[in-house]
């Protein structure tokens, strides 16, 4: 049988036979690449307005909105504390601002338990454009029409890049329940 | 999708009490965010022990991009270079020539300003630069402006330290942990640089306006006697920076003053040196705080 179609027994998750999900890889996975895109943001330099999206936090919504029940509700706290350490919000407004995200997100999720791409594209779309409004009033910066005018950029380029987080999610999503370790 | 059935609690008290604990922990983490926030707005400088050791890790990582980067424009400067040399070199050469002129003219004056101030007993104002480094990252997701720079408290740098780079002002020194530092760019909308105009004594300050331009505001108002085109440079006040350094170039007209561009854009700099507080004493007994913001008690003065 398996020398006839070797995908016979396995599934897009790898060989069904003695091989099992590695616990490492099914809880680190989803934490790890938001903690890694809270920290991509550092590298770039922009001296001159802030155009690289939010990408922790897309990141956050993208693995809430995709796979719910994956983040615990109150993942907000620990994650949005290490996105403060690096994305120059004072400390505290990550933590906030995450953790009313997850309540959100949950509560809109009991309310319309049955969604589309298009409309989880949307929800993606307001609470990141409402994300980068509100940090921009905690940030502690003098709010201005310019600096208002200065993150528009960065609002239309969160929303665009939906899609793509949404796909690396599912990537992320199909390594992390891979069947990586072998038993006996 | 279908939602997951996992996640209907039904009539297991196990589930709900969990789904209810999940709840009560988001609260309390949003509440605590919130208390955070309000004293770190109150008290900027609270939490730097914990910011200051998670730069020092990634500094080194930005480093490696800082490299990269300036090889990029590098590469991006020559290929542009191609299309425009047989013009460029005309009037380079024109440049140069008076340029050549020119310095010399500043030569002479600076032995005479040598002379002058040797006359006044003035200390001399070529001070080693405290470090020199790259701007390793910066905040780029966030509406504050601040970059980080690859040395810290280890090779001497100090909060308040002005960082130049090859062409002018570019910020200075907010936080400072050990291997790294934080900077306060001009373009922030919390920093504000007391300007002369080159040309003459008119004085004004730079404010940031938080999209790359900078607000010029003339102390003495009046009629505007700026002209588009004016060069600003630092005037010295404050005791943070050091006179006669480029800071913009004023591109709008307003009543108050106008909207300049920076010299020193700090996304195309390469290497930048930190450089001695000017006047500490004047620091000092200005009592400037960590934030360059006035209170209302000093706005109304």
């Amino acid at each position: 049988m398996e020398r006839l179609a070797p995908s016979a027994r396995s599934d897009p998750y790898g060989s069904r036979i003695n091989r099992t999900r590695s616990p490492i890889r099914e809880y680190c996975t989803p934490y790890a690449s938001i903690m890694v895109a809270s920290l991509l943001p550092v590298l770039f330099l922009a001296g001159v307005m802030p155009f690289i999206p939010p990408l922790g936090f897309l990141f956050l919504i993208g693995w809430r909105i995709m796979r719910p029940g994956v983040l615990p509700l109150w993942v907000g706290l620990p994650l949005g504390a290490f996105d403060d350490l690096f994305s120059g919000q004072p400390f505290g407004s990550g933590i906030l601002l995450w953790s009313l995200t997850m309540i959100a997100l949950e509560a809109l999720e009991s309310r319309f338990p049955w969604r589309g791409f298009w409309q989880d594209w949307f929800t993606a779309g307001l609470v990141s454009t409402v994300y980068i409004l509100v940090a921009m009033v905690v940030s502690g910066a003098t709010i201005s029409l310019p600096l208002l005018f200065a993150v528009l950029p960065q609002i239309f380029l969160s929303i665009l890049i939906y899609p793509i987080i949404s796909r690396i999610v599912a990537a992320l999503d199909q390594f992390r329940l891979s069947r990586s370790r072998r038993i006996g | 999708m279908a939602p997951s059935s996992k996640r209907r609690t039904g009539f297991s008290k196990k589930q709900q009490y969990s789904v209810f604990t999940g709840y009560l922990f988001a609260s309390l983490g949003a509440l605590l965010g919130l208390a955070l926030l309000a004293l770190s707005l109150w008290q900027p400088s609270t939490f730097q022990p914990l910011r200051g050791p998670a730069t020092d890790a990634v500094a080194p990582v930005g480093e490696a991009t800082a490299v990269v980067r300036s090889g990029r424009q590098s590469v991006w400067g020559t290929i542009t270079g191609y299309w425009k040399a047989g013009s460029q070199n005309a009037s380079l050469r024109r440049e140069v020539e008076l340029a050549r002129i020119r310095l010399a003219e500043a030569q002479a004056i600076e032995v005479e300003n040598r002379r002058l101030k040797a006359l006044l007993d003035l200390p001399g104002e070529n001070a080693e630069p405290v470090a020199t480094t790259r701007l390793v990252g910066s905040t780029s997701s966030s509406s504050r402006r601040f970059a980080y720079i690859g040395k810290g408290s280890s090779d001497g740098v100090e909060i308040g330290m002005p960082i130049h780079s090859e062409r002018g002002v570019v910020g200075r020194v907010l936080e400072v942990a050990r291997g790294s530092a934080r900077v306060l760019l001009l373009t922030d909308s919390e920093s504000v640089l007391p300007i002369r105009r080159a040309s003459d004594e008119t004085v004004a300050f730079a404010e940031g306006r938080g999209d790359g331009l900078l607000r010029i505001r003339l102390i003495n108002l009046g009629l505007n006697p700026l002209e588009v085109g004016d060069v600003f440079v630092t005037s010295g006040a404050g005791g943070y920076y050091r006179p006669g350094v480029a800071v913009a170039i004023l591109d709008e007209l307003t009543p108050d003053g106008g909207i300049a561009r920076l010299v020193a854009d700090s996304s195309a700099t390469n290497y930048v040196t930190v450089e001695e507080i000017y006047e500490p004493e004047a620091v000092e007994a200005a009592g400037v705080r960590a934030r360059d913001e006035l209170t209302e008690d000093e706005l109304r003065d």
